[in-house]
């Protein structure tokens, strides 16, 4: 669709419709040889007329502001002249094939002419929009003098096809009316070819914009949602350096998921962190998820919690419970173990996948966990076991904690 | 920029502070972590830059012992410093610093020659630490490198075919080292995981980190398929 080096016609210093001009400056010539040549062809039965027009309708007129090239007087004087001898030739050259009556050629001039003078009036009206912008109707904000001009086109290309049809056909009146519908048709036809044309173009243009738009918007809306309020909040709290950083590290991680992740904005689709499926677990894969939960952790509990997954594999039933069980792992480390931070590792092998979950903090007595503590013995040695899994903890008082998680992968048919 | 050009041999027992070179497009960053490193006794920042051009002019005026890099930098960043001032200035260490998180960023500087990669969110103190390190000559491997070099690594369907299995292929040893690195351990939790000594954890980290550098094991532009399901 978009060329490479697309071709515009001239909006300024134009003739007739800016056609030559603007095949000039793609071709980088000589105005002058483009319009010899365009008469010189029509020699050859009028080729030159045809092409002239074919370009007319199939190239867009440059766009407002970009680069007027206007012609000197002198060349504009040669484009009459030019003009001219077209004319004569045309002429001459009806006279001499006798094959075309004058009396079709006639008629037909005349057509032509007044199709020239409709197009070209389609083409001011677009000048005009773009001049003030308004997306108004055939006319533009013409006033008078277009519809004027519009007026004695279509007169002067209905009675060219009149006068063609009268004097070049012998029929009878039934055969005369159909004729004459069919050519009105066509006459209509061939002078609403500009507002047709626009009419794609404006489609074409408007769809581009509004795309743009939507775009900018969605940036928009997101910066707002997320970027603006995170640093409105932070303004809020800047005495309160703990939320401060909380607030920044969860948005960091947003917006780096925003732009970089597998969902992020840069790949597509911007929905990171949505809604949850069945198993009760955000994310497309395991490494997905386990960076999604451990996101989750450090905006609840303002540590951070740095997470590193080796190998991937898609998330089932089993891996959800896997994560959600590591999820609570580090819950209990930012609750109990009185530390900054806490380390994630993910490992998926082809039979297995490992999961470490380790903080250096206060560390318990696995033997001496009050009875209102049910975090390790439920959420995470419960499902693990539900699912095939196998838990292990190593701690001592003073020494940190590791969780250590294990969970076989489910059957073989679900790799790639 | 301080003009204080001293001691231009660079003899490695010189017991100085670690003289560092900053090289980060954004000048806020550069003074945070100016500010962070001037708080410690070890370090001594002796000047910044904020591109290619100015990062390797810089390098080799002052001759720093570590250059701090962020790995994206307009005209070509981290990666075009590496490439010009290595050659050049080949006892000066480079420590990729960058909040990049693709694997493929980190990685690629890694193969430029710097000898370790931490994030931007590391607390001062651990930077210090880092820079102490690969000034001695150990590489410096942050738990996602440690990750993504063993996913570079792993034996997966699809990864590129073992040429030289010297360079190709991680020990087992090394495979273990790199994994405990990734759970967040010290090399000294790692030395008394692995019953081995602290030097012995060194020598592995070295070796994984010249053979990050030199293996054929992947290009770079297929990482992202060769990162696919397993």
């Amino acid at each position: 669709m978009v060329l490479p080096l697309r071709m515009y016609r001239r909006r300024n210093g134009r003739i007739l419709a800016g056609v030559a001009g603007g095949l000039a400056e793609h071709l980088g010539v000589n105005v002058l040889w483009v319009r010899v040549a365009f008469t010189v062809l029509v020699a050859f039965a009028g080729a030159g007329v045809l092409a002239y027009g074919l370009l007319w309708l199939l190239v867009p007129q440059r766009m407002a502001g970009a680069e007027p090239q206007t012609d000197t007087p002198v060349q504009r004087q040669q484009a009459i002249g030019v003009i001219a001898i077209g004319l004569a030739m045309a002429l001459a050259l009806s006279m001499w094939s006798g094959a075309v009556s004058g009396w079709v050629v006639g008629p037909l001039g005349v057509a032509l002419a007044g199709a020239a003078l409709v197009w070209r009036e389609a083409d001011e009206a677009q000048k005009r929009r773009w001049r003030d912008s308004a997306k108004s109707g055939m006319l533009g904000q013409g006033g008078r003098m277009a519809v004027l001009r519009m007026g004695a086109g279509v007169l002067f290309a209905a009675t060219g096809i009149v006068f063609f049809l009268v004097g070049s056909v012998d029929l009878n009146q039934a055969q005369l009316a159909v004729l004459a519908v069919i050519t009105t048709l066509l006459g209509v036809g061939v002078l609403t070819v500009p507002w047709w044309l626009r009419l794609v173009r404006d489609l074409n243009e408007e769809r581009r914009a509004r795309i743009r738009t939507e775009e900018r918007a969605e940036i928009a809306a997101h910066l707002h949602d997320s970027v603006l309020q995170t640093l409105a909040l932070i303004l809020k709290q800047s005495d309160n350096p703990r939320e401060v950083s909380r607030l920044a590290r969860g948005q960091e991680r947003q917006l780096r998921n925003w732009l970089y992740g597998p969902a992020g904005y840069g790949r597509g689709a911007a929905t990171p962190e949505t809604e949850e499926p069945a198993h009760g677990v955000a994310g497309e894969s395991v490494a997905d998820a386990v960076a999604i939960a451990c996101g989750q952790v450090e905006d609840t509990f303002a540590i951070r919690v740095q997470q590193v997954v080796v190998g991937d594999c898609p998330l089932d039933d089993r891996m959800a419970a896997l994560v959600q069980a590591a999820r609570e792992a580090a819950v209990n480390a930012a609750k109990h173990a009185g530390v900054s931070e806490v380390s994630v590792y993910a490992e998926v092998e082809p039979e297995v996948v490992y999961v470490f979950v380790r903080d250096r903090g206060a560390g318990f007595d696995p033997e001496a966990v009050p009875a209102d503590r049910h975090g390790l013995a439920d959420s995470i040695h419960g499902r693990m076991e539900r699912n095939g899994g196998k838990v292990r903890v190593r701690t001592a008082p003073g020494e940190g904690t590791e969780i250590q998680l294990e969970m076989p992968r489910a059957s073989k048919e679900a790799r790639t | 920029m301080s003009e204080e050009v001293e001691n231009t041999g660079t003899p490695a027992e010189a017991k100085g502070p670690v003289r560092v070179f900053l090289v980060d497009d954004h000048a806020l960053f550069r003074a945070g972590v100016r500010a962070e490193l001037e708080a410690h006794a070890e370090v001594e920042v002796v000047g910044e830059a904020g591109s290619v051009g100015e990062a390797v002019a810089g390098i080799g005026h002052f001759r720093p012992d570590v250059v701090l890099l962020d790995v994206h930098m307009p005209d070509g960043g981290g990666n075009e410093v590496l490439r010009r001032a290595r050659k050049a200035f080949p006892d000066v260490v480079f420590l990729a610093l960058s909040v990049s998180d693709a694997a493929e960023d980190v990685i690629a500087v890694i193969r430029n020659g710097a000898r370790g990669y931490v994030t931007k969110t590391i607390s001062g103190r651990e930077l210090v630490d880092a820079v102490c390190r690969v000034r001695e000559g150990d590489a410096v491997f942050s738990p996602r490198l440690a990750g993504f070099v063993l996913d570079a690594f792993a034996d997966r369907p699809g990864a590129a075919p073992i040429r030289d299995p010297e360079l190709d292929l991680l020990t087992p040893r090394e495979r273990d080292v790199l994994r405990l690195l990734a759970r967040g351990y010290a090399y000294k939790e790692i030395a008394s995981e692995l019953f081995i000594s602290i030097k012995t954890v060194e020598t592995h980290v070295s070796s994984v980190l010249r053979k990050t550098q030199l293996s054929n094991r992947y290009e770079l532009s297929r990482w992202a398929s060769d990162r696919r399901l397993v």
